[in-house]
């Protein structure tokens, strides 16, 4: 329930910060933090286009995007409340779920027919497909780690004693950061701010979205964003109380946010075939981190 | 000798250039270029004369610093053996000439139209039933971009043949800019109605296109421009070419999402353009350069607000130079990409930095020297791998030529400023020929007057004419997504084709 809400606040400051981040990199003053949702709350002022090409899965598929992401919001604990659902196993079903709503961004790209829809569909499948590997062995390692299967109890049992949960830590932390930038669309895998249809990949996907159902996909887009901030907060709030772990939660969001608008301001994107490699490294570091834990069970010699 | 050699900005009689039967034009011509990497076709149209067809063929041989002309007469609807099934690199002028008059070309790869909206021969083809080049295959699809530009700048279109991510094949269809410029050359006739037209031939070679048009004239008026005309137009000309290259820079970082290297080259290039409003009273330098006259005379304090803006800009774009050619993220986007071997540039004919870029030393600066480039004893830049950063870098060490040129020029101002001259009429039934070297590449300009000393013909090429090719060689086996910034890295003028 905290969870469920504090995410919801974190998204509205979370691209808003981003993009200030990038401005003042570049010298420039910026808009305010709160455009973003400005815009998005312009978007669902209007209604949307639809092609003549299309059928009824381009006009749901936003929606069932957009819930899939407040699902997964659902199962997310904060520290030692837990979310709305929790189950054994609840981070397969937070994965499966986000995926949902991917597969049917996907399809609707591909019922527009145009041939840059369907390129970047592609591109994005390629990519999520990919960084499945590197989410499941690191949540799969916290399992084995804690001896629990779901996220709540995952987390409130996490403990940082050693030398080595200390490097597991921050090992995590880094691939959930890289995940976030690959789910997200974000550099540098994919650039959001680009005006070429032939580089995009999630952008390109949403050409043909208008009005209402362009915001539903961008809001959903703010919440991925804290929803996996959220995750990385978990790793560090532990049994920590509500006093400092409320704040503590605000702080990792925001510098969360302004390490990708770093990340963004100074270097380029990645060439679109070293985008694999890229995300294979992350599944490389996620069986370092697996192999970190069967060191501390003492199960690995 | 079959051919006349003359030099740039020389006027002759149309009766001297030697008029040839097609075969030996053809064996001519070709036989000139064949084995000669130092000679290259800087025009070649056709124009009607009594219900024939006069073909004037025009190489430029950057040795001997001449050009050389030869002609022939044909008659419309004709069938002619093409130059191209010998040479490339007339592929595009015979294109046009099929277009434009009906005559057929034997053995040439493709007539396909250079301009659309109709064929001006066959009025039936046009952008509507286009009939592009297909490749048939089950895992290979077609990318059609364009002709409305994603960051809306001028409109091209087109046509990729990809497997997956991965780019065989790329027809570029232009000609949706056709504004009948050279017609309107011949409508037009007041000096100022004609300089206002070659300012509007590309709008980011303004000053490129009116020096050509302004040597050509005077050359046709007979008319010797004073070394304060040179001064500025020598020192206008490096100024643009800073300017876009610095712009170019940008659009490059952009392309590859980088973004301090988009925002700092963005920045940069506003105190260049900033300082052509100053002295000619707007950023694109429209109004600066007309034949005989100095509209702008360049002056004392102007050269000191120069050396000013150098000052401030220099060490800030070396300072985001280095940092953009060491990064290694922006260096594993730019190396390897988009290349053209020097085969390819040379086989095509391609000019300016295009050429220079795979190592082909083809610069008019040098080769066909003009204004103060002479006393300025230019030296090219060449680069040898053909790839994006080659292109990147030549821009960036010819914004640091043109530094140190101008840095050269207005350290010695012209004392004199000569009175605007009051050209006389054109001379009857001559032909004059005029290269510049813009920022992209030659500009070439020709006039031929009838016995009035009435223009009867007005023939533009802008580089990209010629360049446009590259960009289609250098995206084949590349990625899809890298085809952006190779086609910024070239950054060929749709308008400059389109006419």
């Amino acid at each position: 329930m905290l969870s469920f809400v504090l995410i919801l606040i974190a998204s509205v400051f979370f691209t808003g910060i981003i993009v200030r981040t990038k401005s003042m990199a570049s010298g420039r003053k910026g808009p305010g933090i709160m455009q973003p949702v400005k815009d998005v709350v312009r978007l669902f002022k209007k209604g949307a286009v639809y092609s003549r090409t299309t059928s009824f899965i381009f006009q749901i598929a936003p929606t069932i995007y957009f819930s899939s992401v407040v699902m997964a919001m659902m199962v997310v604990p904060f520290g030692q409340s837990r979310g709305f659902i929790s189950f054994n196993g609840d981070f397969v079903f937070f994965a499966y779920v986000l995926a949902l709503g991917k597969f049917f961004s996907i399809i609707s790209a591909l019922d527009t027919g145009s041939s840059f829809e369907g390129m970047g569909a592609s591109r994005e499948a390629l990519y999520s497909l990919l960084a499945e590997p590197a989410f499941f062995i690191l949540m799969g390692s916290f399992a084995l780690l804690t001896g629990y299967t779901s996220f709540h109890e995952m987390f409130a049992a996490l403990h940082l004693g050693s030398y080595i949960s200390y490097a597991i830590a921050i090992l995590a932390t880094f691939v959930l950061v890289m995940i976030v930038m690959i789910e997200n669309s974000r550099m540098p895998i994919d650039d959001p701010k680009t005006h070429l249809e032939l580089t995009m990949i999630h952008e390109v996907m949403i050409l043909d979205n208008s009005g209402f159902d362009l915001g539903l996909i961008m809001s959903a887009g703010f919440l991925k964003f804290a929803l996996y901030g959220a995750i990385i907060a978990n790793l560090f709030l532990g049994m920590v109380p509500y006093q400092y772990s409320i704040p503590l939660f605000f702080i990792i969001q925001g510098l969360l946010a302004v390490v990708i608008g770093l990340i963004e301001s100074f270097i380029a994107r990645f060439r679109m075939s070293h985008n694999p490699q890229f995300i294979f490294a992350l599944t490389s570091v996620s069986l370092l981190i697996f192999f970190g834990v069967l060191l501390v069970l003492g199960k690995f010699v | 000798m079959n051919y006349i050699r003359i030099t740039n900005h020389q006027t002759i009689p149309v009766s001297d250039i030697p008029e040839l039967d097609y075969n030996s034009f053809f064996e001519l011509n070709t036989g000139i270029i064949i084995d000669h990497p130092e000679r290259h076709c800087v025009n070649y149209f056709g124009y009607h004369v009594d219900n024939r067809i006069k073909l004037i063929c025009c190489i430029a041989d950057d040795l001997t610093h001449e050009i050389y002309v030869s002609s022939c007469s044909t008659a419309i609807q004709t069938r002619l053996q093409a130059f191209t099934s010998k040479l490339l690199c007339f592929e595009k002028f015979e294109r046009e000439i099929h277009e434009n008059f009906g005559i057929d070309f034997v053995d040439h790869p493709w007539l396909k139209p250079v301009r659309y909206a109709f064929n001006r021969a066959d009025k039936t083809k046009t952008i509507a039933n286009y009939p592009f080049f297909k490749i048939e295959g089950e895992e290979l699809h077609e990318v059609g971009v364009g002709p409305i530009h994603a960051g809306i700048i001028e409109p091209g279109h087109f046509r990729f043949i990809c497997n997956g991510e991965q780019i065989l094949h790329l027809e570029i269809q232009l000609g949706y800019q056709h504004r009948g410029l050279e017609q309107l050359f011949l409508t037009k006739k007041s000096m100022l109605q004609r300089a206002t037209l070659a300012e509007n031939i590309t709008g980011d070679t303004v000053v490129g296109h009116t020096t050509a048009f302004s040597y050509l004239w005077e050359s046709l008026c007979g008319y010797q421009a004073s070394r304060d005309v040179h001064f500025s137009r020598t020192l206008a000309l490096e100024m643009e070419r800073m300017a876009i290259h610095v712009g170019d820079l940008s659009g490059v970082c952009t392309d590859i999402a980088y973004q301090l290297g988009s925002s700092v080259y963005g920045r940069l290039r506003t105190p260049l353009i900033n300082f052509m409003q100053e002295w000619a009273g707007n950023r694109l330098s429209k109004g600066l350069i007309r034949p005989g006259r100095n509209q702008f005379p360049f002056t004392s304090s102007l050269a000191k607000r120069l050396t000013e803006t150098f000052n401030a800009f220099e060490p800030d774009f070396n300072e985001v130079s280095d940092e953009f050619f060491k990064l290694p993220s922006v260096l594993s986007r730019l190396e390897r990409t988009g290349v053209v071997t020097s085969a390819d540039v040379q086989e095509i004919g391609a000019v300016g930095m295009t050429a220079r870029m795979a190592g082909i030393n083809r610069d008019i600066r040098t080769s066909h020297p003009y204004s103060l480039y002479p006393e300025l004893k230019h030296e090219p830049i060449l680069k040898h791998h053909g790839d994006v950063y080659s292109r990147v870098q030549i821009r960036k060490l010819e914004v640091n030529q043109s530094i140190s040129y101008l840095k050269t020029l207005i350290s010695q101002l012209p004392e004199q400023i000569s009175p605007n001259a009051d050209l006389n009429k054109p001379k009857a039934n001559s032909f004059t020929i005029s290269l510049v070297e813009g920022w992209r590449g030659e500009i070439c300009h020709c006039a031929i007057t009838d016995a009035n000393g009435e223009m009867l013909l007005y023939k533009i090429k802008d580089p990209s004419f010629h360049n446009w090719l590259a960009l289609a060689l250098s995206v084949r086996n590349n990625e899809i997504s890298d085809f952006p910034v190779c086609n910024k890295s070239f950054n060929f003028s749709y308008s400059g084709h389109d006419l």
